[in-house]
């Protein structure tokens, strides 16, 4: 670069230390070597799940493992097909975000529309509260508290259910939801709610007609995020949905999701390097896949859908 | 404030008047921002409000259609009569007021939805049984838009041009039908060809509307307008009325000195 130093006449009070320009190199590739950790151990993580993996699928076929609708990976006859983790996943996501949307919705649409200042003030950190629960905790609540209460309605439902996994799941979702949501609300302009208020519209119209479809690129990426959470969960359906692998839409069955099979895996006494061992790096391979799937359609979804105000 | 229906006399029905204000009052928490503002605006004509800034004409246009009640602080007092009845008084639905009485802002607004849904929204809202497609077309044509937009309905109302979209914020206020439009400051984004378009628009629009308009250009005032009222800021720092008449007399020969020497530039 070239030197600058006769461009101004500024008097000399102005100098800067001759450090300044290192300085600010220095601070640059600092910052560039924080950035490079966070992409290096993306890497990492791909390449030892590849590696494990691989040795899993000279073994078991690709096909074999996709699309077999059995899952015994240590009893025989063994079977390798990840559909029954794969369908206990998302049985749980599924009831966990049919529960957290609307809740989630609602909530945002409430504290971004109608609530007072001072009751946003106090509910929303109330709400974010509960986004930092131990997930641990909320699985203990899931199994001792609304396990047992839905037994009171359900009697022939077991102690370990997808149903009240999705549950809490959903209630451990909602806050990402309606933080998200009310976040991207908050930022539609307050000249397009009065715009419509000016046309009549109620308080309800203009929360549902005007926010909430100039927001929905926001909204609908925190769906996505708040799925790819509960795709990814583990310590809640590890402990409440229960540990059999089992391909069903029935809630009330016991399940066992891809997160919930490694830590089971992961316990018990599996060689290093045996064919069981390496299960896991197979479906947390696949688990991968599907939450990079997910976070990729989010992103796809914001760039669709962003509106440009200005 | 009063909470009765208060009826309009004769007299006043007699000269023509759609809507007035009487003894106005608009505080802001503890701050009175308007002080005992009488306003009479006669039907089919173009009433602007002109003074300088901070004189309270923005509030004053806000109380005619209800739309300080979305400020949480803001508490009005006096009354606005309209059709006879105190829009103030308990039984009004602010709703309906606004379906009425509409307003165009001072920065284009439109939804981020396509031209026909930003004018179909109104109509949509307030339960229009007829055809849309007439509605809409009727609407923009109304505007001065429809030519310009005619091919590209399904647009976003965003891709407007500042101007286009402004008349886009009318179309969609004449779609609902109202009886007077209050434009606050409506070409305060535009540049002069906009402008000059928006006002021609007025003049053909009060044929069969009535027209409120706050402009801090004291030319678009004259060019527009057939009654000026003039506001001032008081010691108080609360907005009141100087005068109000034709006006071409508010231009060229102001009862009060004051309003002589805000319209010839002494003090601004």
């Amino acid at each position: 670069m070239k030197k600058n130093k006769d461009i101004t006449t500024r008097s000399s009070v102005y100098k800067r230390s001759a450090s300044s320009k290192i300085e600010g190199k220095a601070i640059k590739w600092i910052l560039l070597a924080c950035a490079l950790l966070s992409v290096a151990t993306t890497v990492g993580i791909v390449v030892s799940l590849v590696v494990q993996g691989w040795n899993f699928f000279m073994e078991v076929s690709l096909w074999e493992f996709l699309t077999g609708t059995r899952w015994s990976p240590i009893l025989k006859p063994r079977a390798h097909g990840v559909l029954p983790l794969v369908g206990g996943t998302m049985l749980v996501s599924i009831i966990a975000i049919l529960f957290a949307a609307p809740v989630g919705l609602g909530a945002a649409i409430y504290l971004s529309e109608y609530a007072a200042d001072r009751v946003r003030r106090i509910v929303k950190p109330v709400l974010e509260i509960l986004a930092g629960v131990p997930t641990i905790v909320y699985g203990y609540f899931a199994l001792s508290f609304v396990t047992p209460s839905l037994q009171k309605v359900i009697p022939n439902m077991i102690v370990f259910n997808a149903l009240s996994a999705g549950l809490v799941m959903g209630i451990m979702i909602m806050p990402m939801i309606s933080t998200l949501s009310e976040d991207a609300m908050m930022s539609v302009p307050r000249s397009l709610r009065n715009g419509a208020y000016a046309l009549g519209a109620t308080r309800l119209e203009v929360a549902s007609r005007v926010v909430v479809p100039a927001a929905l690129s926001g909204i609908i990426s925190s769906f996505i995020l708040a799925v790819s959470r509960a795709i990814g969960e583990t310590m809640l359906v590890t402990i409440a949905a229960g540990a059999t692998p089992r391909l069903t839409a029935n809630p009330l069955e016991s399940i066992q999701t891809m997160t919930a099979y490694i830590v089971q895996l992961s316990l018990g006494e599996a060689a290093f390097g045996s064919l069981e061992y390496n299960t896991i790096f197979a479906v947390g391979l696949l688990l991968f896949f599907i939450t990079l799937i997910m976070n990729l359609i989010g992103s796809l979804v914001v760039n669709k859908w962003r509106q440009k105000y200005e | 404030m009063e909470n009765e229906i208060t009826q309009v006399t004769d007299k006043e029905i007699s000269k023509n008047i759609i809507i007035s204000a009487r003894n106005l009052n608009v505080y802001y928490g503890n701050f009175r921002a308007v002080k005992d503002v009488n306003l009479d605006v006669k039907k089919n004509q173009v009433l602007s409000l002109i003074g300088p800034s901070g004189c309270g004409k923005s509030t004053v246009l806000r109380c005619f259609n209800r739309m300080n009640d979305l400020i949480l602080s803001a508490e009005v007092g006096g009354s606005i009569l309209y059709n006879g009845i105190n829009l103030y008084s308990a039984e009004v639905d602010a709703t309906e007021i606004r379906s009425s009485i509409g307003m165009v802002f001072q920065k284009p607004n439109p939804f981020p939805k396509s031209i026909y849904d930003n004018v179909a929204f109104g109509l949509r809202i307030n339960g229009y049984q007829g055809d849309m497609d007439e509605a809409v077309e009727k609407s923009l044509k109304q505007a001065a838009l429809w030519d310009e937009v005619k091919d590209r309905l399904k647009d976003s109302g965003l891709t407007l041009s500042g101007g286009q979209q402004q008349r886009l914020c009318i179309a969609r206020t004449l779609a609902i039908e109202p009886d007077i439009i209050l434009m606050d400051e409506p070409c305060s984004a535009l540049d002069p060809i906009a402008t000059l378009a928006i006002e021609e628009l007025i003049r053909e629009l009060i044929t069969k509307y009535t027209i409120i308009i706050v402009t801090h250009n004291m030319q678009q005032a004259a060019r527009v307008s057939d009654e000026t009222a003039f506001l001032m800021v008081g010691e108080d720092r609360a907005g009141y009325l100087v005068e109000t008449g034709d006006t071409q007399q508010i231009f060229t020969n102001p009862k009060e000195e004051r309003t002589e020497s805000y319209i010839t530039g002494r003090f601004s």
